[in-house]
Formats: structure tokens, C-alpha cells, sequence
């Protein structure tokens, strides 16, 4: 199974290499990883997408929990939860093209942030489905390049986990 | 008044109660030993890093504080690293000084430099590069705090040399928060009445106890409780001394090269009640097949080790003391008499103890169990024994009964050869009236063989007992056994002349040949005050058993 966890750290260096040297050291798989600073900027949230069965993911968030700078984990698994990320795609923008990627990207309500006589760079927000929509509908036109964030994820509800 | 960084580290030692470091010196912390020179601290100069770490292991396995050693950068850290770890894996609090190149020098592979931080970071709790001097004192505080609360383990601080020759005010803090850390001390109370219930129907309960029960000293605690109830023992290899192993009720130790009775009351038990234990692989065998037939509850502090290999049926996270106080308090009621009810149990496990009981035969050739047998009956179990690593290890485990706790300073997770004879240096440190022996193999002994030369120095009487079967003996057991008798490289065709070598560091050499000198031999050797090696030519190709192969369950085990 697939699960989101959410993890406050204390915001200092070495951390995020603690938390990725745990992940490779026990064998648990990283889908997604990214990391900020969070509100509080003593602290920094990162957002791991893994997978495992039930044992696996309740061993990675008591390790997890166990590291000494890391102040929360919640698994958001079993809650109600938005998880969006952010994906930049270089496409071909050929003559005959340009017009139909603006129109995917309109339709997706995407921006394009770069524009050269060959190419659009596009950016688009999303969920999982919408960003694999679109590279689906773009990956035609050519694409020469994609980059995204990883996910990042949020309880729904006025109540942080903070 | 300002002070520098190695004034500042030395004396935060001190109000952290520390008389003892073991180190080695070199460039990146020179400044530190020139503070130490005007300090009241002992420092024990090791001949090799990697002792300095087992012999503060040994110190504080045997002593129940944390351990300290002082090393310097790049090659003096990274020998520190199977030290780490062996202490990481048996939960042995330590605090480890690392020196560092200059913060302007880090990241640039300058001499004698190494990412210690980088290295350690899977085998410490925690770890601390500091790079303002203002730093160090509130770092050396949590240092020792993290690696002697909750599940104690070793903690790393690495110490450029320019943080250390700067100067600052020196204010050691009193208190500290570490607001990302709260180990969980105090068991659940729900949790805890839900396995008395358990435990108080069950009708065939078996106490498996760990490392975690020494740790905590709850020896008295868990003696009492299953005393009580009349709840039979096993322990882990860590969990030796925890509970009398000359009690009626100690089967003695389970897994492996556990005992039959042991293993078998495991497999036939209806509840299981883990303290302080972790379910290794050593311990279980063939995981599916571990206490099939039993209901089991689990307690521990560290909640990663908890559901980790096995299912449990009652989890409770805590401090084994907090929790058998809180269990022994409700059992105080209790007014049945367990010793009739558990007379079943009790008479089926005194029958597998006498259908195979742990047994060899001693003839013309010295038996190591022999060897080991005779020291624990001229000691009277009154001694610290330290073993290091393969067939020396189970036959002390097994044939030397340890009645309490912190007596038996053995490495049982990392299985680290070599760490014995440091750990007796440490144990000897801490209790200078106390006979402290390590017992040896040839393989072993030669690992850290070095450290004679500290045991010289510093005039401490360590005794060292080597069984002598010109064997790696674990391996060759295995080459025997599941290799068709190959021992591929497992036969140590040379070895020094112990008893010279002794001598040439200054100690005894007593070399025994014949059953009938192994008595008077160590009779001898613990009479003479300062280090003695005895050397015992045993058995060549003797097998410890019982053994359970690797991945079998434990009720399948190779008897002789």
C-alpha cells in the first residue's frame, strides 16, 4: 500500500540525511520526498510518499519517530488529507502544435513560464491523476524534459498537525 | 573568565559525574589532552581506538553509567566505528569524542580527516558535529542525557580543532528540553491490568526476558514477580544475570545454542511475556514457528522493537521497572498457590531439563565446557566475565551461571570479536576489587590482543582465559556441519606463544594441557594480582550444542 506520511523536523543540518539514511538503511522505498521549511522556521515538514504492507509502514513511522530531531510523524493514511504537487515540462512547440498545447494547458489551468521558438515550458499543479493526464495528453507534442516537485500534503479540516 | 573549548569539555565532564575516559591521542585533539593534563579526570591510554570504545562499553555495561572516550580525526574516528556499533546494537549508553579538522578545513579531504557524523549516523542514537564553541557545553549535556534515558545508546559528538582552542564563557546548563524527545517510561495502566489478566489465566506462562531487564535495573522486579506467580525464566544471551540462573525457575538461556528445556518450553508455552527483549533471529529461529501455541505480551521502551518481528498480542510500551512494579503491585492480592497450580508446567519442563540436560563428557583432552564449569564453581559466580565472540561465548553462556546482573559483558548483537578483552579493561576500571575474566578464544584474543600493553600501564589484574582449539571454532562448527567438513580457512595454523607473549608484555602466562591442571591453574592465576593469561589446550573439533540451524524452527534442535 501506497501512504502519505507527514514529518516535523527540527530544522538544522544533517536532518533530512538522517531521515534518508534511515529510509535506505532498513530497506523502506522513497516515491516522493520534499522538504521545506515550515512555519514555525525552527522546524522544517517533509512529506514522504512510501509503500509497504501494514508492518512495514508502522515500522517506518515508529523509526521515524525514534530519530531524536524529529518532533511529529503523522500517517496520513487513515485520514482525510490533499496532496498536491507542482510539475515543469519542457514540450516541443512546433508550428503546427503551439495552438493545441495552449489549449491542454488552458484546459488544465497550467501556465506557461517559458517560451522559445521550439519549445513551451509548462507548469501544472495538481494531484496524481491530473499531472499523469497531462503528461499523457503532452507526451505526443514531444516532451525534451520534466521536473516535479514530489508531493506535498495536507489534513483537510482547521486543524494542523502542528 | 573565558575558557577554552578543551577547559570547557573537561570540566562539563566533571559536573556530569565523570572519573574515567579511555583515549587515544592525536593532532585535531591536542588541545583537549593538554586540558586533561590539569584535571582531575583519569584518562586509560588504550593501544588502539577501537578498545578505547569497548573498554567505556565495558565500563559501563559493568557499572550501569555512561561510558566515555576521547579519540582523535580521521583514522582515530573511524577505528572507533565497530565500537559504536557494538554498543548501538546492545544498548549500552557511551558518549564518544571525536576530533575534527578545523571547521574551515571540513569538506576539503584534509588529513586525517573523516565524516565521523556521516559514518555513525546508523549505528548511534544520536550525533553532534559542533561548530561554535558556545555550543559545546549545552551539546555535551544532551549527549549524556540522550545516551543514558530511554533506550540507551551510544551517542557521537565530533569536535573540530579550531571550536576547541576558541574561547567562550563557560555556563553549564542544568536543565535541558529536547522538545523531539519524550521516551515513554511509564507502561499504560490499561495495558498493564489487560496482561495480568493474561498472565493470571494462563496456564502454561513463560517469562522471556532481555538486555532491556539489566538495563533498567529491574533484576529485583522481575524476580520478584516471577517468583511469585511461579512463572518460569528464559533469557536472551543479553538478558543473562537479570534473573538467578541457579533459581528453579531459570531454564537458563533460549534460541540458538539455547537450552533444551528452554526451547522447548518457548515452543510449548500458552503465554509469552517478552521483557526487554527484542524476538533477534538468533532468539526465534524460524519467526512462523516461534511460540506457536502462545498468546504474547510484549514489553519494551523502544516502541520500534515492538510488533517489529513478531505479532503481539499486548503491547506495552515502558521502562520493564515502571511496569513489573506496576504488575507485582496488582499480584499482591493474589493468594492462590501458583507453586501446586504451575505443578504441570513446572514437572514437564524439570522432565526435557532431565531428558537432555547440558552435557559433555571430560576425558584425556580438556573440554572447554570443563574449563568454563571449573571457573564459574572457583568463583563462586562472584566474578565479572566478559567473553568475546563464537563458541567461547555459548559455552560461557551456558555453563557459567550467572546469578546477577551486569556480571556477563558479552557483545550479543553485532557479535564483535575482539570485544572482551577490552570490556574486562573497562569492568576492571570500574570495580577494581572484583575478579574480572574474559573468557577467549585463540580467533578472538588476537583481535585486540594489543591492549596487554594497557592492561601493563595501568596495573590492572585482568584475567584472560584462552580455550585453545587452533580453531575459528563457530565457523569451523558450521564448515562441519552444513559444508561438508570444508573448514576454509577456519584452522589458525599459527598463533603466538601465548604464555611468551604474556611475558613480554609483563603479564603471567600459564599454559594447561591436562584436565587435572585446570583446577589448580586458575586456582592459581586468580591469586596472582596483575594480569594473567591462561592458556587451555581443549578438545580441537568440539561443537556447541544444542544448536537450532539457522532458520529452523526452535523446537528442531541438533542435540549432539
Amino acid at each position: 500500500m501506497r501512504h502519505t506520511i507527514s514529518a516535523l523536523l527540527v530544522n538544522q543540518p544533517g536532518v533530512l540525511a538522517r531521515v534518508t539514511a534511515l529510509f535506505s538503511g532498513r530497506g523502506f522505498n522513497i516515491e516522493s520526498l520534499s522538504v521545506a521549511e515550515a512555519q514555525d522556521p525552527s522546524t522544517s515538514r517533509i512529506t514522504i510518499v512510501t509503500r509497504g504492507n501494514d508492518k512495514v509502514i508502522e515500522q517506518v513511522t515508529k523509526q521515524l519517530n525514534k530519530l531524536v530531531d524529529v518532533i511529529k510523524v503523522v500517517d496520513l493514511f487513515n485520514t482525510d488529507y490533499v496532496d498536491r504537487e507542482m510539475i515543469l515540462i519542457k514540450v516541443k512547440a512546433e508550428a503546427n502544435s503551439r495552438a493545441e498545447i495552449l489549449r491542454i494547458v488552458d484546459i488544465f489551468r497550467g501556465k506557461i513560464i517559458d517560451v522559445t521558438p521550439k519549445s513551451y515550458t509548462v507548469e501544472i499543479t495538481g494531484d496524481e491523476e491530473k499531472i499523469r493526464a497531462i503528461i499523457t495528453l503532452l507526451q505526443p507534442m514531444g516532451i525534451n524534459e520534466v521536473v516535479r516537485t514530489g508531493k506535498v500534503a495536507i489534513t483537510r479540516g482547521s486543524k494542523g498537525i502542528e | 573568565m573565558k575558557k577554552t573549548g578543551g577547559q570547557i569539555l573537561v570540566e562539563s565532564l566533571l559536573l556530569e559525574g565523570v572519573d574515567t575516559i579511555f583515549g587515544f591521542p592525536g593532532g585535531a585533539v591536542i588541545d583537549i589532552y593538554d586540558a586533561l593534563l590539569d584535571c582531575p579526570l583519569r584518562h586509560i591510554l588504550v593501544r588502539h581506538e577501537q578498545a578505547a570504545v569497548h573498554a567505556a562499553d565495558g565500563y559501563a555495561r559493568s557499572s550501569g553509567r555512561t561510558g566515555v572516550c576521547l579519540v582523535t580525526s580521521g583514522p582515530g574516528a573511524t577505528n572507533t566505528v565497530t565500537g559504536i556499533a557494538t554498543a548501538y546494537m546492545d544498548s549500552v549508553p557511551l558518549v564518544v569524542f571525536t576530533g575534527q579538522v578545523p571547521t574551515g578545513l571540513i569538506g576539503n579531504d584534509a588529513f586525517q580527516e573523516a565524516d565521523i557524523v556521516g559514518i555513525t549516523r546508523p549505528c548511534t542514537k544520536h550525533s553532534y558535529l559542533v561548530i561554535d564553541v558556545k555550543d559545546l557545553a549545552k551539546t555535551v549535556k544532551e549527549a549524556f542525557y540522550l545516551a543514558s534515558t530511554g533506550r540507551p545508546g551510544p551517542v557521537l559528538v565530533d569536535l573540530p580543532k579550531d571550536v576547541i582552542a576558541d574561547s567562550t564563557e563557560f555556563h553549564y546548563p542544568e536543565n535541558l528540553q529536547i522538545k523531539s524527545y519524550n521516551p515513554t517510561y511509564r507502561g499504560h495502566r490499561g495495558q498493564i491490568q489487560r496482561a495480568v489478566k493474561l498472565i493470571l489465566n494462563a496456564d502454561r506462562p513463560l517469562i522471556y526476558a532481555g538486555g532491556g531487564v539489566i538495563s533498567s535495573s529491574a533484576s529485583d522486579e522481575l524476580t520478584r514477580f516471577a517468583r511469585a506467580l511461579s512463572i518460569p525464566v528464559t533469557m536472551t544471551l543479553m538478558g543473562l544475570g537479570c534473573f538467578p540462573g541457579i533459581d528453579e525457575l531459570s531454564l537458563g538461556m533460549l534460541g540458538m545454542h539455547g537450552t533444551y528445556r528452554a526451547n522447548m518450553a518457548v515452543t510449548n508455552c500458552d503465554l509469552l511475556i517478552a521483557v526487554g527483549a527484542r524476538f533477534d533471529d538468533r532468539v526465534t529461529g524460524k519467526i512462523d514457528e516461534f511460540a506457536p501455541h502462545a498468546k504474547i505480551i510484549h514489553v519494551d521502551i523502544d516502541p520500534t522493537s515492538i510488533s517489529k518481528n513478531i505479532q503481539v498480542h499486548i503491547p506495552i510500551v515502558g521502562d520493564a521497572k515502571d511496569v513489573l512494579k506496576k504488575m507485582n503491585k496488582l499480584i499482591q492480592e493474589e493468594k492462590r498457590d501458583w507453586g501446586d497450580l504451575r505443578k504441570e508446567w513446572l514437572g514437564q519442563i524439570i522432565q526435557w531439563k532431565s531428558t537432555y540436560p547440558l552435557a559433555y563428557k571430560q576425558k584425556d583432552i580438556i573440554k572447554p565446557q570443563y574449563v568454563v564449569e571449573k571457573i564459574y564453581e572457583i568463583t563462586k559466580g562472584d566474578a565479572i566475565i566478559c567473553t568475546e565472540v563464537g563458541q567461547n561465548q555459548m559455552w560461557t553462556a551456558q555453563y557459567y551461571h550467572f546469578n546477577k546482573p551486569r556480571t556477563l559483558l558479552t557483545s550479543g548483537g553485532l557479535g564483535t570479536m575482539g570485544y572482551g578483552f577490552p570490556a574486562a579493561i573497562g569492568a576492571q576500571i570500574a570495580f577494581p576489587e572484583k575478579t574480572v575474566i574474559d573468557i577467549a578464544g585463540d580467533g578472538s584474543i588476537q583481535m585486540n590482543i594489543q591492549e596487554l600493553a594497557t592492561v601493563a600501564q595501568h596495573n590492572l589484574p585482568v584475567k584472560i582465559a584462552i580455550l585453545n582449539n587452533r580453531y575459528l571454532g563457530m565457523v569451523r562448527q558450521w564448515q562441519g556441519l552444513f559444508y561438508n567438513k570444508r573448514y576454509s580457512h577456519t584452522p589458525l595454523e599459527i598463533s603466538p606463544d601465548f604464555v611468551k607473549l604474556a611475558e613480554a608484555y609483563g603479564a603471567v602466562g600459564l599454559r594447561v594441557t591436562k584436565p587435572e591442571e585446570v583446577v589448580p591453574t586458575i586456582e592459581k592465576a586468580l591469586s596472582i594480582p596483575k594480569a594473567v593469561i591462561m592458556e587451555f589446550l581443549v578438545e580441537q573439533e568440539e561443537d556447541v550444542y544444542p544448536m537450532v540451524p539457522a532458520g529452523a524452527p526452535l523446537s528442531e534442535m541438533l542435540l549432539v
